[in-house]
């Protein structure tokens, strides 16, 4: 194993793999906020949207999402992201694509927090006179995202570990040393362990910090 | 609480029994080598043109071809030989583990794998090569590369001896070969590198017939052998015997010939055909 640690670069595959997940993460819960926003607005056309928007990318292969993105969007279409570099292209389409894919599960996610509170505090809010939009920030999503903290940790967590999708085009990540790795040393169980034991360092923590903090958020009523 | 315990014990039980069975299907997988009529296990490529394809229910392809002939040498009729797929990954464990018998996948000799598993061979030499568009004159081998985009697989050793070597380049890697040459024919890449022997599969194959060629300036030499069971020397010994015959019967030309030949590809007769190693 400390062969392994000493002669490749482990430490900086997974600083790659922090990487984007740090930036897919923010990119999800922005994005699947809106489209959790837009799943409950009072507007047909936009519900209809957003339904539309988490079964599409939620019924699709994150694989497919993301060959699709660098070979049929920058090679075929040629909608490049970064034109200096292609790793850098690779890389930044694997965010926007882990952005898009986990999205619809935050939008899940924050829909099934809104559906915690009761619902005549949505009525109370707009009896008092606030808009849709005041409601949404003042009155729902503050409970619905102290509400939704544990599936929300579940995305966060499934999104780093879906991050080694990104091996397939090239992104120099944790799964794609994995497989320079084996290509060199040949598969042996050690492997396996030493990317088995630094995802579970990444994300074990992060389960555990998500579910204290699902107990101290949630909103006593 | 009695209902329990006897849950608890049937359930032993039926571990137990799965243990066993367990057991006894890895000492049959183990015994491979020997014996006719018994199913003999080779494991090749799947997705290789030119050297291992799947059509339908057909196995074609240089590697399909060697692996028939050895089988017959080692007394296995063809009807007998069971092909499982060895994706690159994979190949040490399937052999170590017993799931199959041999292995014939473009699989290079290197120091690395023989401490896990034992090789016979070569039976062909390859090298690493460029695959470019027809119409494409700029690149004429490695040192025309740089300001080029390359495409290759993730991990692969060829994707690591260009980012060592020709650090001008930019590589493109992808999860399978097929990815980059539809990246190269849309002119997304400039050249797709990895053993000359896949190229010319992919450059034969029906839909980039004449659209493709290969550029034939090797700049490493890979060594194709025929993994086997680590220590079992016997057995390599008879491959190695095997593919001697193959070679000078003919029979490896016209294999030769007929999977790699229809794109143009010509065989490095310097290295080609290969004289085996010895048997360790």
């Amino acid at each position: 194993m400390g062969d392994i640690l000493s002669k490749y670069d482990v430490l900086g595959a997974f600083g790659m793999t922090v990487y984007l997940a740090f930036f897919s993460a923010i990119g999800s819960l922005l994005l699947g906020t809106v489209v959790g926003i837009m799943r409950l607005s009072p507007v047909r056309v936009l519900r209809l949207l957003g339904t539309g928007y988490v079964n599409i990318f939620r019924n699709t292969p994150l694989t497919l999402l993301v060959v699709l993105s660098v070979l049929g969007l920058t090679y075929i279409l040629g909608l490049n992201l970064d034109p200096s570099s292609i790793t850098g292209n690779a890389s930044r389409w694997a965010i926007v694509m882990l952005s898009i894919y986990h999205a619809s599960f935050v939008c899940e996610a924050l829909r099934s927090g809104v559906n915690t509170i009761p619902a005549g505090q949505a009525e109370a809010a707009r009896a008092i006179g606030l808009t849709f939009g005041q409601s949404m920030r003042e009155v729902l999503l503050p409970q619905a995202f102290r509400g939704a903290i544990a599936p929300l940790g579940s995305t966060l967590i499934a999104l780093i570990k879906n991050t080694t999708v990104a091996a397939v085009v090239g992104v120099a990540e944790a799964a794609n040393l994995m497989a320079v790795i084996i290509e060199n040393e040949t598969g042996g169980l050690v492997v396996f362990l030493v990317f088995a034991i630094g995802f579970v360092i990444l994300t074990l923590p992060l389960g555990l910090a998500f579910t204290s903090l699902s107990r101290r958020l949630a909103v006593k009523r | 609480m009695k209902v329990r315990q006897i849950g608890a014990v049937a359930a032993a039980s039926v571990l137990a029994l799965s243990l066993t069975a367990c057991s006894d299907s890895a000492s049959d997988g183990g015994a491979g080598g020997g014996g006719g009529g018994k199913a003999f296990k080779v494991g090749i490529k799947f997705d290789q043109p030119g050297l291992g394809l799947k059509e339908g229910t057909k196995y074609t392809g240089f590697d399909v071809d060697v692996a028939t002939y050895v089988a017959k040498e080692l007394g296995h009729d063809a009807a007998d030989i069971q092909w499982v797929q060895a994706p690159s990954a994979q190949r040490e464990t399937l052999i170590s583990t017993g799931q199959v018998d041999m292995v014939v996948a473009t699989y290079s000799i290197t120091d690395a794998r023989k401490e896990k598993i034992s090789f016979a061979g070569p039976y062909f030499v390859a090298g690493q090569d460029l695959l470019v568009r027809a119409d494409d004159s700029s690149i004429t081998g490695p040192d025309s590369l740089t300001g080029k985009k390359l495409c290759s697989v993730t991990g692969s050793t060829s994707a690591q001896k260009v980012k060592d070597k020709y650090p001008g380049v930019q590589l493109q890697e992808f999860g399978t070969y097929s990815e980059c040459v539809t990246a190269l024919a849309s002119k997304g890449v400039d050249a797709l590198t990895t053993d000359n022997t896949i190229l010319a599969g992919y450059a034969a194959q029906a839909q980039y017939k004449g659209k493709l060629k290969v550029v034939g300036q090797t700049f490493s030499e890979e060594r194709y052998g025929i993994g086997l069971k680590k220590g079992d020397t016997a057995t390599c010994e008879k491959v190695n015997t095997a593919i001697a015959k193959m070679i000078s019967s003919g029979e490896w030309q016209k294999a030769v010939d007929a999977n790699l030949g229809p794109a143009g590809f010509k065989v490095d007769s310097a290295t080609n055909p290969p004289k085996q190693d010895a048997c360790s």
